[in-house]
């Protein structure tokens, strides 16, 4: 048993309290502490990629008690995959809210955002669904912190109904663990996995109650139709970094979905046989349809961003929808891609509006560096649009050959291809609204004392961007490797007994 | 029992869903104490009722003895949602202090400053 696998939610536990309670009043030391803390946990996440890489799955046992009758952490290729994600990506916002000054516009950031970072790895490698209910609620309660992070009202608006949205979600999360706890008596997602194919079809009806709450509440987590409406408001009113980090939010519903809807409910259980796929399908179809329209009808920035975000979510939620590995495979390449674009598109509107008077898509006159934030931005909207050179294009190819099935091929292949041309039109008006037509406009003469409307971006705040999309250019050169090890991935998320087995192994005595 | 287990169930659920509708913070926050309540009543039946029973096996009484697992996991939810309420009361006062209502969807304005920046 190795103590790697408690490291990436001890190290930012400890850390955050540290700066919560220390370093309030001393944003340079909190900034040191964070950034030392965030490299240390993409070191550990790298170690754990290492240890998954080789196909067995690790157990955590927490106090050393066996499962079922403890939590278990458990660590495979999909929850490695997963923390490094998480890492990466909380590596570059850092750096980016450090670099604009986002830290610093309002109070502990820095405890926030470890503590955030502690929920999402919790729940990446938490191996008990009531467990993942508990990383949940940590990753949460500190993203409504992070979400109100520096005020505002519109901000505390959209804030409010974040909170009350994702609190009627915990209530139906608990419903469901009871429901799941009264018909089968264990929580353990193994367990769970062990038992639930035993139950007949007739005797299943309270774990089908079960199986589509607990899909409910991860379809909030993931933004999936009808309960998508909470991310546009959310993510265009959040701190332009908190938003890119929340871009690992959604994902944690679509890997919650993956993990106790391929393991525990997946194929071949009797009792909720076609049951989740019919309904995951055509929401993730409305829900690409969704994000399209609101790209073409975005009139401000943001919320044009955010949009494209339940867009992608839908593309990523219908391979997952199918419940096949290569669909599996497909998606966790788009799920890795869409991160990074989404994160990216944030970071670089943030550099854009900040230089501007809001982010109404009209056109008013250049700002500094037109040329630069045109060209980054172009990258990011080719990314997310899914256009070639950059990963989307293959993210989406994959996703397309996954779901050649002869009952899921219409509906699929032309929500994503509409979809993908309605994203690229409303990207296309938005890129030409803010950079293009605006060079038309006369710049308003520089100050009485000569100081020009805004500072030019420094190399520290375009770092993570570029940071962002050279992760998007490296998946695309890649894709070959990482295709591979997500095809491993995948199998080894379907090999179910081998979960099984793994995690309910008899302790050996040392 | 189970009829007074399940029919409070249910009407602490139907009460906090009306009040979690009423667009107003202060009726949404009663709703959503009012559904953890439920939702706690709800998990601690999810081990079978049993009455004048332990949580723990007795070394020296008869080894009938009542689920403990769930009664560890009503704990779990009671600590949370009391967190999580005392959050929301924070942020729905922040966002009367901000805004001069109660309402959850405070009125959108066309130009505002600080969703700029």
């Amino acid at each position: 048993m190795s103590h790697w696998i408690i490291l990436p939610v001890v190290l930012p536990a400890m850390i955050a309290p540290i700066i919560g309670f220390m370093m309030r009043h001393d944003i340079v030391l909190a900034r040191v502490t964070s950034t030392v803390g965030t490299v240390l946990l993409l070191a550990i996440s790298m170690v754990l990629l290492s240890m998954a890489m080789d196909g067995t799955t690790h157990i955590y046992r927490l106090g050393d008690w066996p499962a079922p009758f403890g939590i278990v952490l458990v660590l495979d290729r999909l929850s490695a995959l997963m923390v490094l994600l998480t890492s990466v990506l909380a590596f570059m916002v850092l750096l980016h809210a450090m670099a604009t000054g986002w830290d610093n516009r309002g109070k502990h950031f820095h405890a926030l955002f470890q503590f955030q970072l502690m929920g999402i790895c919790g729940a990446f490698l938490t191996g008990d669904i009531f467990n993942l209910f508990v990383f949940f609620e940590i990753l949460l309660i500190a993203s409504y912190g992070l979400m109100i992070h520096s005020g505002g009202r519109e901000r505390m608006r959209a804030g409010l109904q974040y909170v009350v949205m994702n609190l009627a979600g915990s209530t139906l999360f608990l419903f469901a663990l009871g429901t799941l706890y009264a018909s089968t008596g264990t929580l353990n997602i193994a367990d769970l996995a062990a038992k639930i194919p035993t139950i007949p079809a007739d005797e299943a009806g309270l774990v089908r109650v079960a199986a589509m709450l607990l899909m409910i509440v991860f379809a909030v987590k993931a933004a999936l139709f009808p309960v998508q409406f909470w991310l546009p408001a959310t993510y265009s009113n959040a701190p332009a970094p908190v938003a890119a980090l929340f871009a690992i939010m959604t994902k944690v519903g679509a890997y919650a979905i993956l993990r106790v809807h391929t393991v525990v409910f997946g194929p071949g259980v009797p009792g909720t046989e076609g049951m989740i796929d019919a309904w995951l399908f055509p929401a993730a179809i409305v829900t690409i349809a969704l994000g399209a329209f609101g790209v073409l009808g975005a009139k401000r920035l943001m919320p044009l961003i955010s949009f494209s975000v339940v867009g992608s979510m839908g593309t990523l939620l219908v391979a997952v929808a199918v419940f096949s590995p290569v669909a599996t495979t497909a998606a966790l390449y788009y799920m890795v891609h869409s991160t990074f674009a989404a994160a990216c598109l944030f970071l670089i509107a943030d550099l854009v509006v900040s230089r501007r008077s809001g982010d109404s898509l009209t056109p008013t006159f250049a700002t500094v560096q037109n040329g630069l934030f045109a060209a980054i931005f172009f990258a990011a909207a080719i990314a997310m649009a899914g256009m070639p050179p950059l990963s989307g294009f293959l993210g989406k190819l994959l996703v397309l050959d996954a779901l050649r099935g002869p009952d899921v091929i219409v509906w699929a292949w032309t929500a994503i291809l509409v979809g993908s041309l309605l994203t690229i039109v409303g990207f296309a008006r938005a890129g030409s609204a803010l950079f293009w037509k605006s060079t038309e406009i006369e710049a308003p003469l520089p100050d009485a004392d000569g100081a020009a409307p805004h500072d030019a971006a420094t190399v520290a705040q375009v770092t993570p961007v570029m940071l962002t999309l050279a992760v998007l250019v490296a998946l695309a050169v890649f894709a070959g490797p990482v295709a591979t090890y997500l095809e491993q991935t995948s199998a080894q998320l379907f090999d179910r007994s081998g979960y099984i087995s793994a995690v309910l192994a008899p302790v050996e005595e040392s | 029992m189970e009829f007074l287990v399940a029919s409070a169930v249910g009407t602490m659920t139907a009460g906090g869903v009306y009040l979690l509708l009423r667009l107003r913070t202060f009726p949404v926050i009663l709703g959503l104490a009012l559904l953890s309540y439920a939702v706690n009543v709800f998990i601690f039946s999810s081990g079978r009722l049993a009455i004048d029973m332990s949580p723990i096996l007795s070394k020296y009484g008869e080894a009938s003895y009542t689920d403990p697992l769930p009664q560890a996991l009503v704990l779990t939810a009671i600590v949370i949602s009391f967190g999580m309420t005392a959050v929301l009361v924070m942020v729905s006062l922040g966002a009367f202090l901000e805004a001069d209502t109660d309402s959850i969807d405070i009125d959108q304005t066309e130009t505002d400053e600080s969703a700029a920046k």
